[in-house]
């Protein structure tokens, strides 16, 4: 060859990620899965500018070179990092990754052990519930224009956690899981899989945060949230990662009938972050919730795109992202609601609002909707705007300066999704992670 | 004049409709002044374009708190300087609670850095909602919001017992009150009178003034003062009416 195209390296390696592959020697069916998003993400293209699932996303600064899977960390930064991940009492399960190394294995009580509760470390549960993992895993491609990053995703599938609460368990203290990203360069691919039995109920909260601020790094995650009937999942995703980092989410949540599933994720980190998050009503009766806020300063590009797919009837979906935009920072909202001819008597809403706290700040909001239904309530609606000027007066007719009154009054923008969180303390750490991020904007 | 709010000539506008028209006021400190007047005849206005109200424009003319100008300054720097402004119609505030609401008014008014007591602030929220008799459940409402008119006005009562400013202006802190109510609300203000604040009260109706007592009242038409008196004023305008004003006074 007498091109001038360097090799591939680190996860675009080939021979490194078959080399990795062989650790699961014994796990056939992972094995296949590994190698097929392999395949899968060296068949597909990069999104180009003019890809509709990609519109208003700065393509260009897309890039998946020079990023490594990291080596294990120190027992120094596993220690000290460790020691920064507890943000709720008393969770009822704990776990924790580093680089994509799970250096905390959860315990849980007892009890729930007995009641057949599992919460394990995506490795663990591979050996010691792999029926589970081969029924629940990876079950849908990504349709909203990730698919490449999801084939990676699966091709380097390690990292993770699996929560299963079998039928009739019910459990309100939150489950939690941190990941720090720590090396500079480093990728990772954590992956969520949360499985609620029939009427069992279960809360997880997952933090994503990188040990070092300026850290270049890649978070490509998945999550696949399964409700069975009458089940109940609350899911709260803070996206902290450090201000140098890509990340890319997809989300699968499916909802059995009678389910009640709500989702709440926050956005503060990453250089660009984009979350796919699709809602699969598959029950009647089911009601998902889907919930998004956002602070986006500097140059930060937030991207989220969703669908709510109604295929059963008599259910109800219900959407609300609210970013809060300065300097130059780009949000878009790109959402579906697809209701299919038979899902009659549907409830879907979708509302993005966005809070412009910048001239030079843009926002960008793509609401749709496909009803084949004829007998729904659907709506969707997208606002972007300034703070209202007599809100604004109120507070400064108080004495409160410009930009306190400015960050109080996007806080309480914020505040209508934050209220949605189901355990004071997450939200508050939360509400303290916004706070910060205006102080330094 | 230190120790005053002297209001000297204003002049001021919304669009191109001129609204306060040579408008000049002295409310010596430590005095209760009343400006009663008819509907659409500059009241608000006059509250509003002394908070420095973005909306209105000032053609010319003053207004001093204990001798500084406060024409032309931010609105929030006016509130810092000492005046307060309760609402005639309080805005909501979603998410915002208004224990932490009053709290960014208080630290505003601090030294910058200087620690804040947290306890004692509530422990002096928690006295003066009692003394309104709100419930201490309101400290984690968002402001106003869902508020009934009463409560609003309330909650503007609290913030002007928090904030302590040097004048006070009340736009019709009456309206939307019953009986009750406004018992509580008129209590509330007459424990902040003494000598170091003064208050200009707002209202359409006599009502108000039977509860807090004026030294001063002031007939307002057409964008400025008709007529002054001693407190037996707003007895003699709920006698005559209105009309008396604009037929008599006005062209006086
Ligand atoms: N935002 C506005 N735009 C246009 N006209 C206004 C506005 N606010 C007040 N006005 C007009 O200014 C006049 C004075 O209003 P206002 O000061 O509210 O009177 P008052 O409080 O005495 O009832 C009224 O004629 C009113 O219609
Ligand atoms: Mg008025």
């Amino acid at each position: 060859m007498t091109t001038l195209t360097s090799m591939p390296s680190g996860i675009l390696d080939a021979s490194l990620q078959q080399n990795e592959t062989k650790r699961f020697a014994g796990n056939d069916w992972f094995i296949q899965l590994r190698q097929l998003g392999w395949k899968n993400f060296e068949a597909l293209p990069l999104p180009k500018r003019d890809d509709e699932k990609w519109r208003f996303s700065d393509t260009r600064s897309l890039s998946l070179a020079d990023f490594t899977v990291a080596a294990a960390p120190s027992d120094a930064d596993t220690a000290k990092l460790i020691g920064q991940s507890h943000f709720i009492t008393r969770p009822a399960g704990l776990i924790i990754h580093i680089d994509g190394h799970c250096v905390l294995r959860p315990v849980i009580a007892p009890e729930l052990a007995a009641q057949g509760v599992k919460f394990e470390s995506l490795e663990d549960a591979l050996r010691h519930h792999p029926a589970l993992l081969k029924e629940f895993l990876l079950k849908h491609e990504a349709n909203l224009g990730g698919a490449k990053f999801l084939a990676l995703h699966q091709a380097w599938l390690r990292a993770g956690y699996v929560l299963h609460v079998p039928k009739g368990v019910e459990i309100t203290q939150p489950f939690v899981s941190v990941n720090w990203t720590l090396t500079e360069g480093a990728a990772i691919f954590p992956h969520a899989l949360v499985v609620a039995g029939d009427h069992a109920k279960v809360s997880i909260h997952e933090f994503n945060l990188s040990a070092l601020p300026d850290q270049r790094a890649l978070a490509i995650s998945a999550a696949d949230l399964h409700a069975g009937t009458g089940a109940h999942i609350s899911r709260f995703a803070v996206q902290a990662w450090g201000k140098n980092a890509q990340s890319f989410e997809i989300a699968n949540t499916c909802g059995g009938r009678d389910a009640l599933i709500t989702s709440v994720n926050a956005a503060l980190g990453s250089r660009r972050a984009r979350l796919e998050n699709t809602v699969r009503i598959e029950g009647p009766g089911a009601d998902v919730r889907l919930y998004g806020i956002s602070v986006a300063t500097g140059e930060q590009e937030f991207d989220q795109r969703t669908l709510q797919i109604h295929s059963a009837g008599k259910a109800k979906s219900d959407l609300l992202f609210k970013n809060v935009l300065l300097n130059k920072a780009r949000t878009i909202f790109s959402g579906l609601i697809k209701v299919a001819p038979d899902a009659q008597q549907t409830d879907a809403y979708q509302t993005n609002r966005n809070l412009l706290l910048s001239p030079e700040a843009e926002a960008d909001s793509l609401p749709g909707l496909e009803i084949e239904a004829n007998d729904v309530k659907c709506s969707h609606g997208a606002t972007t705007g300034q703070v209202n000027p007599e809100e604004l007066f109120y507070l400064l007719a108080r004495g409160i300066p410009l930009a306190v009154a400015q960050e109080l009054l996007a806080e309480g923008f914020l505040e209508e999704v934050l209220s949605k969180v189901d355990n004071e303390e997450a939200a508050a750490v939360v509400r303290e992670m916004f706070r910060q991020k205006f102080h330094t904007a | 004049m230190p120790d005053s709010l002297v209001i000297k000539n204003l002049n001021a506008s919304i669009g191109d409709r001129a609204i306060l028209k040579d408008f000049s006021l002295t409310v010596p400190k430590g005095e209760v002044h009343a400006i009663m007047g008819p509907n659409g005849t500059g009241k608000s206005t006059l509250a509003k374009v002394l908070a420095g109200h973005p909306d209105y424009t000032v053609q010319s003319g003053e207004a001093f708190i204990d001798g500084e100008q406060i024409i032309g300054q931010e609105p929030d720097a006016i509130a810092r300087a000492g005046l307060f402004l309760a609402f005639q119609y309080p805005s909501e505030i979603p998410g915002v609670t208004i224990a932490n609401f009053i709290r960014a008014a208080i630290v505003a008014r601090q030294a910058k850095g200087a620690p804040f007591d947290a306890k004692a602030y509530y422990a002096e929220l928690y006295a003066k909602m009692d003394a309104l008799k709100m419930d201490r459940k309101f400290t984690a409402r968002f402001v106003n919001e869902g508020f009934s008119g009463g409560e609003k006005k309330r909650c503007e009562i609290l913030q002007l017992m928090m904030l302590k400013p040097k004048y006070a202006v009340l736009d019709e802190t009456d309206s939307g009150l019953d009986i009750d109510a406004l018992r509580i609300v008129s209590e509330g203000v007459n424990r902040l009178r003494g000598p170091d604040m003064g208050f200009l009260v707002i209202t359409h109706y006599q009502r108000l003034l039977e509860y807090i007592v004026p030294d001063r009242v002031h007939i307002m038409y057409d964008g400025r003062i008709v007529h002054s008196g001693d407190k037996d004023l707003a007895l003699e305008l709920e006698a005559k009416g209105y009309d008396w004003v604009k037929k008599d006074l006005a062209s006086a």
